[in-house]
């Protein structure tokens, strides 16, 4: 079919994921969306969607996808090995694919995740407001499940020219060494039930490691380390919980919630994952080492705040950037 | 009614309302009727509203209702007013048909022999209950119920099945709930409805919400037959 990308090999976990799916959380709806919302939102930029624009999200493994018409594409994210027609590609840089090219992104040397983003979006259906794979239920995304071999994946047109153009710019490397690192330092601020843990657990927790295990997926990473206990036996009532927050089941490995978290919980909360750090968090893979950092919850917001001011600068640096293309054409 | 609450930080984005009573029933109610108030007025940069047990949680946009503080301040403002009018919570009442025991009921037996009951009188125990929907949470359109009766009051089963069908009406200790997906699952199965709990492509994708009121009426193998052919040709 014209217009289409064919999937030649789907890779580990290709799944479409946008900014998730909010407003629905009171009905049970997990919120999903990208694990490293700072890769997907770039790549969005780069090629000129908006921030919230669906990307696919790709995991260790890449998926191999063969172009039917000419698009403007870019990959953020972790350090894939890359080719386009057997030619070695960069990351962090628009990429113009003609018409009955081949992509083929490989094995994930430094992080684990990587978005690509398409001029114009993909072509699929929003369902509660989003387009977001959410792999629990079976909602969103390509039928509510990963890619497969076969599958085909169509485009909405972009009022952005397409045309053969190689751009001498991309993402500064300062702003991706976020993605290197086998083991990583991740601030966290202190959780509701921080307080009912002993002050023999806080202190394992702030002074030892924590190793993701392969029990990881967008759900929630399984940690092993030093065993944390409460100073009570008192149940938990369920209540909220969010991106990034920690919580220690009986056995006393915290486990700390990602994308396609459950909107409620019944564990204590030791901590909560700052918001700035999530994206680090989501390029480590099993295996690697995590050391948690205090940081006030000033900070944090602070932290925030700045990312966000960070986010609208870049999208009107690289809006700028392709102004001055068209100016030159 | 003094209202006794405690306001803190959840993430950077997030802020959670936790209110106390004696009573927790009442507590629950309030948390309904302060959603409702919240829902009602719209206020922009919020995104998200979750009422649990005896606590809400409010998703919010920083840069544009402002920091923590400010949105704390605001929330204050909103719940002073709550203290002077106390707005009744619309009370919605669903009734859910069950097909009651037989291959949508696997457990009733276990659950009737373990309270030395017939199983019609699990059945009648059952569905002359009146339930209320504490909350919405652990998996799309699942509802806490509180309500059940300690008479048929069930352990979980000793192994959790691989897969439960959507639909299924089950006990677990003290609570009865409704499986709104098919998932794996613990709980012991004494029916199973006909209605779907979850409808993603509907505005309001959970049939029940927090606050409703639910009964269990019991239908035969035919009714439920006739339910899901109904449903069919509504969508054809």
């Amino acid at each position: 079919m014209m217009n289409a990308i064919h999937v030649i090999h789907s890779g580990l976990l290709t799944t479409i994921q946008d900014l998730g799916r909010w407003g629905f959380q009171k009905d049970g709806v997990s919120v999903s969306g990208a694990m490293d919302s700072f890769a997907s939102r770039i790549a969005n930029f780069l090629v000129g969607n908006e921030a919230h624009e669906a990307t696919l999200e790709v995991t260790m493994l890449g998926p191999t996808l063969r172009f039917e018409k000419d698009a403007l594409i870019a990959i953020c994210g972790g350090d894939f090995s890359c080719t386009l027609n057997d030619e070695q590609v960069s990351l962090w840089k628009p990429l113009f694919v003609k018409s009955g090219s081949v992509l083929s992104i490989g094995a994930c040397r430094n992080g684990y995740r990587a978005y690509i983003a398409f001029a114009g979006g993909l072509d699929i259906p929003l369902i509660m407001n989003s387009r977001s794979t959410y792999l629990q239920a079976q909602i969103g995304g390509l039928h509510g499940r990963a890619l497969r071999k076969g599958d085909m994946l169509l485009l909405r047109s972009s009022d952005r020219p397409i045309f053969p153009h190689r751009v001498n710019w991309g993402i500064a490397v300062s702003a991706r060494v976020y993605i290197y690192g086998k083991k990583r330092t991740i601030r966290v601020t202190e959780g509701i039930e921080y307080a009912t843990f002993t002050n023999e657990s806080i202190h394992y927790f702030f002074t030892s490691p924590y190793k993701i295990t392969t029990q990881s997926d967008r759900m929630g990473y399984r940690l092993q380390g030093q065993v944390l206990e409460r100073n009570t036996e008192q149940e938990m009532v369920s209540e909220a919980v969010t991106f990034g927050t920690i919580q220690v089941p009986k056995d006393g490995q915290p486990i700390i919630l990602m994308a396609d978290r459950q909107t409620t919980g019944g564990y204590p909360r030791i901590a909560q994952v700052i918001s700035v750090d999530l994206p680090i968090l989501a390029q480590a893979r099993p295996g690697d080492v995590i050391q948690f950092q205090k940081a006030k919850f000033e900070e944090a917001q602070q932290l925030y705040i700045e990312r966000e001011r960070e986010m609208n600068r870049w999208k009107t640096i690289i809006d700028q950037k392709w102004r001055e293309i068209r100016g030159a054409n | 009614m003094n209202v006794k609450y405690t306001m803190f930080p959840l993430s950077e984005n997030a802020l959670t309302i936790r209110f106390f009573h004696e009573v927790s029933e009442q507590v629950n109610e309030r948390v309904h009727q302060f959603t409702l108030m919240l829902q009602k007025q719209r206020w922009e940069g919020i995104v998200d509203i979750v009422p649990t047990f005896s606590s809400l949680t409010i998703y919010y946009d920083p840069l544009f209702v402002g920091a923590y503080e400010r949105m704390c301040e605001r929330l204050q403002t909103a719940l002073e007013r709550l203290e002077q009018e106390v707005p009744p919570v619309p009370e919605r009442t669903i009734v859910i048909p069950v097909c009651y025991g037989g291959n949508f009921g696997p457990d009733l037996p276990d659950v009737a022999e373990y309270h030395g009951l017939t199983e019609q009188e699990v059945i009648n125990v059952h569905s002359h209950g009146t339930y209320k929907v504490f909350m919405i949470g652990f998996a799309p359109g699942f509802a806490y119920l509180g309500g059940l009766s300690l008479d048929i009051a069930t352990p979980r089963r000793a192994t959790p099945r691989i897969a439960v069908p959507a639909g299924s009406v089950g006990i677990a200790g003290n609570q009865t709930g409704i499986y709104p997906l098919s998932t794996p699952g613990g709980w012991q199965i004494i029916g199973r409805t006909p209605l779907s709990l979850f409808r993603p492509h509907d505005p309001e994708p959970s049939l029940l919400r927090a606050g409703d009121i639910v009964r269990f009426q019991p239908i035969t193998e035919e009714d439920y037959r006739m339910w899901n052919d109904e449903r069919d040709s509504c969508h054809s």
